[in-house]
């Protein structure tokens, strides 16, 4: 037997015997090419991401940023938090990949390929702040269930395509419409076909928003895969949730869409306020429409140690949801005083807007300082946990970085 | 003489350019021959080879009374926890989560009814005591301290 195919033959036997099933075709297998059941499921080159992103979860994968990865105005694919209720679809025939518009409002049932939507309709570019809902989960207490987001579950990148109400409008929308329904091509984590990860939608006037959009670019680029390619729902300002990836089909509802995670208490926080710990019914349940005020200090890097009698200079993003963020403060003393950072208007409606301020500190030591960005409303992020609900979601407390001065 | 000289030279010429075709023909042929027990010879492209070392690790070691395949702390229950809960999904999904038993028990009940997980019997017990003793809920008051700084010089 030549020597070679010999190692090969054995190689693969013990593949096999790794995999525990038999390779087929396992001759005919290229030289250096190593079966998918045995790569190295390493995230950060499997998805490009930055080797601080933090793994939350595997299966599905939930990643997320940390405040000073967020520095970049608009976000790259490297810093951008992941978050998958399923399992990422396989071998995307972008060819036939086809959105079909349905439901019971819809005038008349269609359906578009990539390249009708691309050439039909008008293409629009806007920078679009994409939080997740249980963004700041792992502070609330009691602990709430899921993954446990501390700051990084929010991005703004740079969205390109066509407006979802342009298509709407082009299949028809019935004067009984009151909310639109995503359907997707992501797989069930139990593998069953006829359960979706998580089928969520807006209401009719979110959708018909200039900003909201079916788009088929992230950066200028097509959509990475775990973002959504070949193409994602994208909903600024409200929860990421709403901004469906690897969309197929959005129905046109008479009804509040009913689909996965838009039913019990998912993505909905209490109508009233009620008590750490508190339980309630599930129709004393809102679902959550615009997010919260709220600010991240991306530069520097908490834990700086700086020299006294320098000034420091940090610098950050704010956003507001579907509102405008009006006035950015910082304060080195708890709260106690509050001085005002410069804050740039946004590039566009529902992108996050840019801060910057120089601190000078009165003397050496411990210091944190404290970030918060009031709204077009008035509202401003409090310093504790807003409050408390059952799924642990709409943490804006005010973010803080730890800086010695010695 | 001369020309039986000449005719001797000729032939030798002739006798030599023969042999000489016959050496080439007998490389060549060998050559071929040779190729044809061991093609790889005159791939002068380096091919890697794969080395695959194929590590025997025991899936359910302990390792300073962690279950290094999934992080569990090894305590009573968590084979049955590996089991009944890291099928569908990642145990880091528990890992990051603390509950007391009624919540513990809220959550398994809510994965019934959405999530297609099938009824645990006399397992259920097992496996919620296990999650409730090892991770319970922490009180973390109405905002948490700021920890594990990194601490470095800012260039400025």
């Amino acid at each position: 037997m030549k020597r070679r195919s010999f190692v090969k033959k054995a190689t693969l036997s013990s593949f096999a015997t790794l995999i525990g099933t038999e390779i087929i075709f396992g001759s005919k297998i290229m030289d250096g090419y190593i079966p998918l059941a045995l790569q190295d499921p390493d995230p950060f080159k499997m998805f490009n991401k930055n080797k601080e992103m933090v793994v939350l979860n595997d299966k599905p994968w939930n990643i997320e940023a940390q405040a000073h990865l967020l520095d970049d105005e608009i976000t790259p694919n490297s810093c951008m938090f992941i978050r998958n209720n399923g399992l990422i679809p396989e071998n995307i025939d972008v060819k036939n990949w086809v959105l079909k518009i349905d439901g019971e409002s819809v005038v008349k049932e269609k359906t578009y390929t990539l390249a009708e939507l691309k050439s039909k309709f008008k293409q629009y570019t806007y920078q679009l702040t994409i939080e997740c809902g249980g963004n700041g989960r792992s502070e609330f207490n009691p602990p709430a269930k899921g993954n446990q987001w501390t700051v990084g579950a929010v991005h703004c990148a740079s969205w390109t395509g066509v407006r979802l109400r342009d298509v709407l409008e082009d299949a028809g929308i019935k004067s009984n419409a009151v909310y639109i329904g995503y359907h997707a091509a992501d797989v069930h984590l139990s593998h069953d076909p006829k359960k979706e990860p998580i089928s969520r939608g807006c209401p009719m006037s979110k959708a018909l928003q200039d900003e909201t959009l079916i788009a088929f670019k992230m950066n200028g680029e097509e959509i990475p895969l775990v973002h959504g390619y070949p193409l994602r729902l994208v909903a600024g300002g409200w929860p990421a949730s709403v901004s469906g990836k690897w969309l197929n089909r959005i129905s046109i509802r008479n009804i509040i869409h009913d689909g996965e995670k838009m039913t019990g208490d998912s993505y909905k926080v209490p109508c009233k306020p009620i008590a750490p710990g508190e339980k309630i019914k599930d129709e004393d349940f809102c679902i959550i429409e615009s997010m919260p005020v709220k600010s991240l200090i991306t530069y520097p890097k908490s834990g700086a140690i700086i020299n006294k009698g320098k000034a420091l200079n940090i610098r950050g993003h704010a956003w507001a949801g579907e509102l405008e963020v009006t006035k950015m403060e910082f304060s080195i003393d708890y709260g106690s005083t509050w001085k005002v950072c410069k804050v740039e208007k946004p590039k566009n409606r529902l992108a996050w807007q840019h801060f910057t301020a120089s601190i000078d500190f009165p003397q050496t030591g411990y210091y944190e300082v404290w970030a918060k960005a009031t709204d077009s409303n008035g509202k401003a992020q409090p310093m504790l946990l807003p409050g408390w609900n059952p799924k642990g979601y709409l943490n804006n407390a005010c973010h803080r970085i730890a800086v010695k001065v010695k | 003489m001369s020309e039986e000289l000449d005719f001797y030279k000729q032939v030798k010429k002739v006798y030599r350019q023969l042999l000489l075709l016959f050496s080439l023909f007998v490389i060549a042929g060998g050559t071929l021959v040779y190729y044809m027990v061991n093609p790889e010879f005159f791939n002068f492209q380096k091919v890697p080879e794969v080395a695959v070392v194929v590590e025997e690790l025991d899936p359910d070691r302990i390792e300073n009374g962690i279950h290094v395949e999934t992080g569990f702390i090894d305590a009573e229950g968590m084979m049955t926890v590996v089991r009944n809960c890291t099928a569908c999904h990642s145990s880091k999904l528990i890992l990051q989560n603390r509950m007391n038993a009624e919540r513990w028990n809220a959550t398994i009940k809510w994965m019934q009814q959405t999530q297609n997980l099938p009824d645990l019997g006399k397992n259920q017990e097992i496996i919620v005591n296990y999650l409730a003793t090892n991770y319970p809920p922490v009180d973390t008051g109405r905002r948490p301290m700021l920890t594990n700084i990194d601490w470095y010089e800012l260039e400025q």
